[in-house]
């Protein structure tokens, strides 16, 4: 079930709505719906579904309508037309329609928000700050003083609880912000291009930081940015906009690799791949593979063989007749040590190691990477021409 | 054309006095009640302030100002000058027009940030009350100061009235721009997490706007404070009579003494109300 689903929503800002919603059923731009009614166009027939757990980035230039959508899922920006759905409490409610009790009751228990310029309040302490959300929602003193006294030892604050935020530097103000937002314990985080504020070591530190919480914390996170390296690094989906519309969306694989349009092309084009792509992209699959019997052929003059079991894991390497010794290596980054590397004729990593890892593994061996699948079963090959291909992106060529 | 301009007067004084008669024939008891209230207010608290004996409530003063400013500088000085007004024998006079910038404040505030609050929701009520509220601070005190005089009698009470029409402009000014000043990302802020109207004011617009609208009030104070010599004039009581009284027979050292008596009171307020420096902004 999804998090939070957009039914085919329009946003319009300004008085004559209807006419806008007309002049964007015959697929006007939003320049000419603006001359024409005075309206503003928010977004257009956005589609798009958030499943549980899952970082969604919505990503393009200012004015995209981005932040105009991510708005809508707690109504801060109202919709025009269609439908906003909401897991809460066990079933889906449309904010767009929902009474104001249900979308009270959604803004304090189940929706959470963390601002690009903070939106901290600078006459409380961190510790009031952060304890925002549960006075609102009428939380106990003793128990509000427990779960920001939790909140603040997450986002390691805990020396900090009684300063005022304007005594803190902007990547701590943040994390004043992101504690807020965990505090109410919603399953939904709405971040509007949190980072964007600060400096590029500290945005890093906390991308970082952030998937680390995620991956304790397994809230579903919409996450608004304008970076494409900010994109790929936190996205499991993107969704990237312009002009109000969803131009395309998908894995961050998906749109380097295919991008929908010129648009995303142009886009992606100056993106630096080493981190997104993976072997499952690149590699070069095991069906197409030379076999013979149970062994499967590795390099073109049929010296090299491997020895497969039943199941297609791997057993055994023949190199020119002698056994060759197999290295495995662990994990999306391929760790391994580096003796047993250097010693190896041929490495066994798993098949969503990422390029950068790929080329690092590469360096100790001659032999092509062989990347199993999470039962052991061999998937593909991954020699140097298909990282070269992976770097240049044409892998279709 | 000029005679027959001058010959057809249109009688706007008349009608005004005639809207004046109409509300003393029709409205008395309503005024005689709101004079009695006020008429209360303003004597209770001057009598609470005489009841206490000059220099414990001199001390009372100092300590507070200590309480909150923590400076040497100030407690030494506010001894310094009430002492002073005390040693000229104006205290009396000093506590009664004390008593009336307190009443006539805590009138202004009352009455005065609800209405800045409201008109900052709703701008097209800003825009309504602005020219009123300007007619306010420059019409000439002495012109209403006479319908109020009908309507409330003479004594302290109409010297209230005038003394609040003349300063209620700045708290509701002050508190339309501290609350309309809000950042629109607070706001957001606030509605995130479910705040319902209530609350939004009372947690985010009015902690925002409390250092504008303090600013106000401190405005407030002063101006009401300028109005002693003319409340003075309807009967009230305070450092604007023996200032008046100088007035009338010249008298060159009385009238000194109490103007004197009026600035120390002045400074003594202003130095006591302005927000201390708690926090320092970082930029």
């Amino acid at each position: 079930m999804s998090a939070v689903e957009f039914r085919n929503i329009d946003i319009v800002f300004g008085a004559d709505q209807k006419g806008a919603l007309k002049l964007i059923d015959e697929g006007r731009t939003r320049d000419e719906i603006l001359t024409a009614t005075g309206a503003v166009l928010g977004a257009a027939g956005v589609s798009l579904a958030i499943e549980r757990g899952e970082i969604c980035v919505l990503m393009g230039l200012s004015g995209s309508g981005k932040s105009t959508i991510l708005r809508a899922i707690n109504r801060l920006n109202e919709v025009a037309r269609g439908a906003v759905m909401v897991e809460h409490k066990g079933a889906m409610i449309d904010v767009a329609r929902c009474d104001e009790a249900t979308l009270r009751d959604i803004r304090m228990n189940t929706v959470s928000m963390v601002f690009q310029q903070f939106g901290l309040l600078p006459w409380r302490t961190v510790r009031d700050n952060v304890g925002f959300g549960l006075e609102l929602r009428g939380t106990p003193a003793t128990e509000r003083r427990r779960i920001v006294d939790e909140k603040l030892a997450m986002v390691g604050l805990t020396n900090w609880a009684e300063k005022y935020t304007n005594e803190l530097s902007g990547g701590m103000q943040q994390r004043v912000g992101l504690a807020r937002a965990f505090a109410t314990d919603a399953d939904i985080l709405l971040m509007d291009e949190p980072f964007s504020a600060l400096d590029p070591l500290i945005r890093d530190k906390l991308q970082d930081e952030l998937l680390d919480l995620q991956r304790r914390i397994h809230k579903t996170i919409v996450f608004v940015s304008h970076d494409l390296d900010e994109a790929l690094k936190l996205g499991n989906k993107i969704a990237i906009m312009e002009g109000g519309r969803i131009v395309q969306a998908g894995t961050a694989e998906d749109i380097l690799l295919r991008p929908a349009n010129a648009y995303v092309a142009e886009f992606v084009k100056h993106m630096n791949p080493l981190n997104v792509l993976r072997g499952t992209a690149v590699m070069r699959p095991a069906a197409s593979l030379p076999r013979e019997g149970d062994q499967v052929v590795l390099d073109k003059s049929g010296h090299v063989r491997l020895k497969v079991d039943g199941e297609g894991r791997p057993l055994s390497l023949d190199v020119d007749g002698r056994a060759g010794l197999l290295a495995t290596a662990d994990g999306e980054a391929g760790v391994i040590d580096d003796k047993l590397a250097h010693e190896a004729d041929c490495i066994v990593a798993p098949v969503d190691l990422k390029l950068k890892a790929a080329i690092e593994l590469k360096r100790h061996t001659d032999l092509p990477i062989l990347l199993v699948d999470n039962l052991g079963r061999l998937a593909g090959l991954c020699d140097d021409d298909e990282i070269y291909r992976g770097l240049l992106r044409r892998l279709d060529g | 054309m000029y005679d027959w301009l001058t010959e057809h007067k249109i009688p706007l004084g008349i009608w005004l006095r005639d809207f004046v008669d109409l509300l003393t024939t029709h409205g008395q008891s309503v005024f005689d009640f709101i004079s009695l209230v006020l008429g209360g207010l303003i004597g209770g608290f001057t009598a609470a302030l005489l009841w206490v004996p000059p220099l414990l409530l001199i001390a009372i003063f100092a300590l507070v100002a200590w309480l909150v400013h923590r400076s040497v500088g100030l407690v030494v000085f506010i001894l310094g000058a009430l002492l002073l007004v005390t040693n000229l024998g104006y205290w009396q006079a000093t506590m009664e027009t004390l008593s009336l910038v307190f009443c006539a404040t805590f009138v202004c505030v009352v009455v005065g940030v609800p209405i800045g609050i409201a008109a900052a929701h709703r701008p097209w009520l800003y825009t309504g009350i602005r020219p009123i509220l300007d007619l306010m601070q420059t019409i000439p005190t002495f012109v209403y100061l006479i319908p109020t005089l009908v309507l409330f009698g003479l004594g302290a009470v109409p010297g209230l009235i005038s003394t609040v029409i003349f300063s209620i402009p700045a708290p509701i000014r002050l508190t339309h721009l501290g609350i309309s000043s809000v950042p629109p990302a607070l706001y957001e802020a606030g509605k995130a997490f479910g705040a319902t109207k209530t609350q939004l004011l009372f947690k985010v617009e009015l902690p925002h706007a409390l250092p504008t609208i303090m600013a106000g009030i401190t405005q407030c104070i002063m101006l009401s404070l300028s109005m002693v010599v003319i409340a003075a004039l309807v009967g009230a009581d305070g450092l604007g009579k023996p200032v008046v009284r100088a007035l009338n027979s010249v008298n060159i050292a009385m009238g000194f003494e109490a103007g004197l008596a009026i600035v120390v009171l002045a400074i003594v307020l202003d130095r006591v109300c302005k927000r201390p420096e708690r926090r320092s902004r970082k930029g």
